[in-house]
């Protein structure tokens, strides 16, 4: 039994899908909760995105998180890879279809769907990375204009998420996305335990609720972000 | 209850062998008795087809009683046709109405090739079973209950695995034609009671590499095998596979 063995088998595939699965849903929370800190704009008016924007400072200028930045590209990318292989080696288990498909009777569609959500969930990401990830780290568009706080000058990303919801597209593009995300990590969340080995029912049942509220829970932020920006909820 | 006798439509899937294309052909069953199961039904229409000359339909079928798992009838959209922990022979028309089209399709997998209509060769869980579904020394007669403690709720979890019949059912209705809950079940099974745990490790590693071997797609956990399975078998068998193959696979010592 090599590692080569155990990661070309179809459980070790899976493995590696649940575990960067996993593994990109802790990046989630971490991202979630910074991007909520332009949220403080609606308690404290005099804020303008100044603790979010501090926030976004301290996690491109800290060189433990730029380090596992590296790590979560790496991670996504082979999630992505390994998804679409795993998709090709399961579709090509079956040559010839059924007349009469069983559709929703015994799996939900959206289980059966996880390489259509995560399909649309990568063409989301290239726009998310063109609209601020690329900017930040390379190109500057748009955050040419810096901000001081007491004395350090930083990226007004707020600025730059204003400027970026203004367009309805963008906003609509951005629900869409989130909405994918919905339902992609409503079985996921569950799936990837499953895949690592949790088999107690005790903690099945307990990680579906914690996957429904997860998934609910960080797909309304999300989304809650453009709509608030573009209906100038926050300014 | 109401007995009555019904007319039904049958589409029914007909292919010479496995390397001739197969299609659809269309049926009409009548005076069927509602008390008849599924396969009786089928028999009524092959009597039907010969006193015409033709070729009855070939379906695989054994102990009648929903033991054996060698019924495997696809059966408008399900296998097994539509009722819960069922198998095929144990489906009865009173599922259907009169005037029903029912449209009856082999388990569609590339490791279950057709044979001939609506019988497939599923030799390829043999080959998994042959590969460690099994326990290598003869246990013997059953021993005094105090001389081999089994704990209770694994002796259960093991029995309502081993209630498997592998009759292909979760094969059919996965959309990835992934083996793993046959292959879990036949692992649980074993890998729970005394007698079978000293070869877990080896078991689980050499099952699933049977299984990859035979071209089962992976799991996706979206729980359609578990819906179907005549025995109801739990899913929850899968993710301990998956949990008994990631300790044997990282451990293993050669």
């Amino acid at each position: 039994m090599t590692f080569k063995q155990m990661f070309t088998s179809t459980i070790g595939k899976k493995l590696v899908m649940g575990l960067t699965g996993l593994f990109l849903i802790s990046f989630l929370i971490i991202h979630v909760s910074i991007n909520a800190t332009i949220f403080a704009d609606l308690f404290n008016p005099d804020d303008n995105g100044t603790m979010f924007n501090k926030a976004a400072h301290f996690m491109a200028s800290t060189v433990l998180i730029r380090i596992l930045e590296v790590g979560l590209m790496g991670g996504i990318l082979l999630h992505i890879i390994q998804g679409y292989m795993l998709t090709l080696q399961n579709k090509k288990a079956r040559s010839t279809g059924y007349a009469v498909e069983m559709g929703n009777k015994g799996s939900k569609w959206y289980s059966r769907s996880m390489g259509l959500l995560g399909t649309l969930l990568l063409l989301f990401f290239i726009l998310h990375f063109s609209h601020f990830w690329v900017p930040a780290r390379f190109t500057e568009a748009g955050l040419e204009m810096p901000v001081e706080y007491n004395g350090v000058l930083m990226h007004d990303m707020f600025g730059l998420m204003k400027a970026t919801f203004s367009e309805l597209w963008v906003v609509v593009a951005y629900i869409v996305a989130c909405i994918s995300l919905f339902w992609h990590l409503l079985h996921g969340f569950q799936s990837a335990f499953r895949t690592i080995g949790v088999n107690n029912n005790r903690y099945l049942l307990l990680l579906n609720s914690i996957g429904w509220g997860f998934s609910v829970l960080v797909s309304l932020l999300f989304a809650l972000m453009p709509v608030a920006m573009y209906l100038k909820w926050i300014e | 209850m109401e007995h009555k006798n019904i007319n039904v439509k049958l589409k029914v899937w007909r292919q010479k062998n496995s390397k001739e294309k197969g299609s659809f052909e269309t049926y009409n069953a009548n005076n069927i008795s509602q008390e008849m199961s599924f396969l009786e039904m089928f028999d009524v229409l092959n009597e039907q087809l010969i006193v015409e000359g033709k070729d009855p339909v070939a379906f695989d079928h054994d102990c009648r009683e929903g033991i054996c798992g060698m019924c495997s009838m696809y059966i408008n959209g399900r296998p097994h046709g539509p009722w819960q922990a069922n198998t095929t022979c144990q489906l009865h028309m009173r599922a259907f109405n009169d005037g029903d089209t029912i449209v009856v399709e082999p388990w569609r997998a590339n490791a279950f090739p057709v044979v001939k209509d609506l019988m497939v060769d599923r030799s390829a869980f043999d080959r998994v079973i042959q590969a460690g579904g099994y326990i290598s020394v003869n246990t013997g007669n059953a021993v005094d209950a105090n001389a081999l403690p089994v704990d209770k709720a694994k002796a259960d979890a093991a029995f309502a695995a081993a209630a498997c019949i592998g009759c292909g059912a979760c094969v059919a209705a996965c959309k990835n034609s992934s083996a793993m809950l046959f292959v879990s079940a036949k692992a649980a099974h074993l890998n729970q009671l005394p007698q079978g745990e000293p070869e877990k490790k080896t078991r689980v590693i050499n099952m699933v590499a049977q299984m990859d071997k035979e071209g089962f797609g992976a799991c996706t956990n979206t729980g359609a095998c578990e819906a179907v399975c005549p025995k109801e078998i739990s899913i929850t068998n899968i993710a301990r596979l998956n949990a008994d193959y990631a300790v044997a696979s990282l451990t293993a010592t050669k």
